[in-house]
């Protein structure tokens, strides 16, 4: 079979669009959803196909829609809710943290919150601070809640139809700049686990922990380091929760160094928490320090050589493996 | 005295079992309300509860006019609500208690009570925090056509959260079947909600164009009859409403919340509780119309304390969750 390729946005659009065929109870709320499908069109042609009982434009009332998801989520739907732009999460943190995480567990297992919420991030759009932030970790932080972070067409389209069937609240992060970016993806039917990281390269001499739009960064440095003798292993968790620890902690264990990549900010953020995963769980398997490279700890500025500093690059990710691996 | 008597159907033996049973749910409330208040001076409850004693009307005049598949959302003040609907005394309890026989095998408490098998999506702890899950049920009850309404209970306090004002809208916008029944009990915890509420409160409703209407939240045949109609009238896809039910708290914002003074007189709370008793005037109507004599409500009040008393004896009896439970159904 040869393989088609299809952009990022397109893979979103699909798993949408066929999990939308598969089950009737599956819909789409959000900001310019329906007619303009979205800013970025990644929804384009749906509610032609579904009709605007299934993809329904709001109003700009974050909070209030994503609180009409857990509610439609808890009696029969399974809404999919669109949050344009990842910084918006912040409108929507009662709702998602106090109750569609807390539902289930807080009835006893009674009430379900079957809702996806897909939002975006990252920086380098030239879109300042509030148009440019990376939240994941916030999610991530909080039990009930599951988080998911594709880097290629391929996995976004698995992952989505995954975290539609989900029977709890799953929270869909979505690289803006990755939409036009393509890759092979299947036209038939399939889906991809949540939990499971995927070694997106295989090395020996230095781990690469990377997600969402990090996983194109540390495959580039890979490359780079390739050339210079340095053979980097890249693993990308998809979710960082659920957390693959045991992919995670297998890679470090055979190569000895980690570095850890992901665009929200370091500080206790994900970065931090897969570095403790590593120093707990492979501490003697270590030649180096485990290397944090995320956000610089700073809103993201408008001006573009001062936002281009304030993300790891190809360059970066690139020196710091250097100076690792030569340490040793 | 208030009254709501000109229903021609008053009289019929299908409209004096409702308002008789109207008359014991409210009772029952009240008693459940009085042994919650005991469970926490005699230091069996873990915890604090915010007790629903005086507003007892709303609950019920609202619950009657729903079936068992409508869905309510609750508040930290939720005990009236759940009972209205049909919980059973002995499970709340337990809940309270933090047993695993409660609704939610201990998890929630007081202030989370949930049940599906009443249509009870949960009592809520953030002030207006079910008001998108109200919406999201009324929004899947028209999606899915099968006819069921939502009830959204919240306090004046909520009045106060924008989240509210969003979901009306939407509401309006999609012609949604729930009711927003705002349970003025005109105390925002310690403050007065004269000093915290501009306008008026249906002015707030109507400006979406919901449906808006006021009742006197004391007199449950009166909540009944305007949330019969609404109800119906979200049925037939009529839309939202906004029920603005004036009522009055008895207790403190907790049961804890004793010396009062600094924010209400006692004057004013025995005014409510002498001339504006939910069951007292509509104990003094069922005698009125003659549906009834003193000993029967007084049968019904005995068989409610003794219904509350095996409850809390059920819970007190009852074993706590193993520890094994903390990380159970964090995921589904």
């Amino acid at each position: 079979m040869s393989e088609r390729e299809i952009t990022f946005a397109q893979a979103i659009r699909e798993a949408l669009a066929e999990e939308m065929r598969r089950d009737s109870r599956v819909c789409i709320f959000g900001e310019d959803v329906a007619e303009a499908g979205t800013p970025f069109k990644v929804l384009s042609g749906l509610v032609e196909e579904f009709g605007s009982e299934r993809v329904l434009d709001t109003p700009i009332s974050e909070a209030g829609f994503t609180g009409i998801g857990v509610g439609a989520a808890m009696t029969g739907l399974r809404p999919v809710v669109d949050i344009m732009f990842g910084d918006f999460i912040t409108l929507t943190m009662d709702q998602m943290v106090n109750q569609a995480a807390k539902a289930h567990y807080m009835s006893g297992g009674h009430w379900r919150v079957p809702m996806v919420m897909r939002t975006t991030l990252g920086a380098t759009r030239r879109s300042a601070a509030q148009h440019s932030q990376s939240l994941h970790a916030w999610f991530s932080h909080v039990p009930g809640l599951k988080v998911v972070l594709p880097s290629t067409p391929y996995d976004a389209k698995g992952l989505l139809k995954t975290a539609i069937r989900d029977e709890n609240p799953v929270v869909f992060f979505e690289d803006k700049m990755m939409y036009k970016q393509k890759g092979p993806v299947p036209a038939e039917d399939y889906t991809i686990p949540l939990g499971v990281a995927d070694v997106k390269r295989s090395g020996e001499d230095i781990t690469l922990v990377a997600t969402s739009s990090m996983v194109q960064v540390a495959l580039g440095a890979a490359s780079l380091l390739e050339k210079e003798g340095i053979s980097a292993e890249v693993v990308d968790p998809r979710t960082t929760w659920p957390l693959d620890e045991r992919t995670i902690l297998d890679s470090v264990k055979k190569t000895s160094r980690a570095i850890v990549m992901d665009e929200g900010y370091g500080r206790y953020g994900v970065t931090a928490e897969i570095a403790a995963v590593i120093a707990e769980g492979a501490f003697y398997d270590l030649d180096a320090p485990v290397k944090r490279m995320g956000a610089m700890h700073v809103p993201i500025p408008f001006s573009p050589p001062l936002e281009d500093v304030t993300v790891p690059t190809e360059e970066t990710v690139f020196e710091a493996a250097r100076q690792m691996c030569s340490k040793s | 005295m208030s009254s709501a008597t000109t229903n021609p159907q008053a009289g019929t033996a299908a409209q004096q079992e409702l308002w008789l049973r109207a008359y014991r749910q409210m009772v029952r409330i009240r008693l459940f309300e009085e042994q919650v208040n005991e469970l926490y001076t005699r230091a069996l409850m873990p915890g604090l509860a915010h007790l629903y004693s005086g507003e007892e009307a709303v609950a019920v005049g609202i619950c009657e006019a729903l079936t068992v598949q409508d869905y309510i959302t609750s508040t930290h003040r939720g005990h009236g609500h759940c009972l209205a609907k049909g919980a059973a005394p002995d499970r709340m309890f337990a809940e309270l208690l933090g047993k695993e026989a409660g609704y939610c095998r201990g998890k929630g408490g007081s202030m989370h009570i949930a049940d599906p098998a009443t249509g009870n999506l949960g009592a809520n702890a953030i002030v207006g925090g079910s008001v998108g899950i109200a919406t999201g049920a009324a929004f899947a009850a028209k999606r899915l056509g099968n006819g069921r309404v939502a009830i959204c209970f919240f306090g004046e306090g909520a009045l106060g959260q924008g989240s509210l004002y969003e979901v009306m809208n939407l509401a309006q916008l999609w012609k949604l079947p729930v009711i927003y029944v705002c349970e003025n009990n005109m105390y925002n915890e310690y403050t007065h909600f004269s000093e915290t509420t501009a306008g008026t409160i249906l002015g707030r409703a109507g400006a979406f164009g919901l449906e808006a209407a006021p009742v006197d939240g004391q007199d449950v045949r009166a909540v009944y009859e305007v949330a019969s109609r609404l109800v119906k009238r979200a049925r037939a896809g009529g839309g939202p409403a906004f029920l603005q039910a004036d009522t009055y708290r008895y207790s403190g914002h907790h049961v804890g919340d004793i010396n009062r003074e600094y924010y209400r007189s006692k004057q004013e709370e025995q005014h409510w509780k002498t001339d504006r008793d939910p069951i007292k005037l509509h104990a003094n109507w069922l005698l009125e119309q003659g549906y009834v004599d003193a000993g029967a409500l007084d049968r019904i009040t005995s068989e409610a304390r003794t219904e509350m008393e095996a409850a809390v004896k059920f819970a007190v009896a009852a074993p706590y969750p193993s520890i094994d439970q903390v990380d159970q159904d964090v995921y589904a």
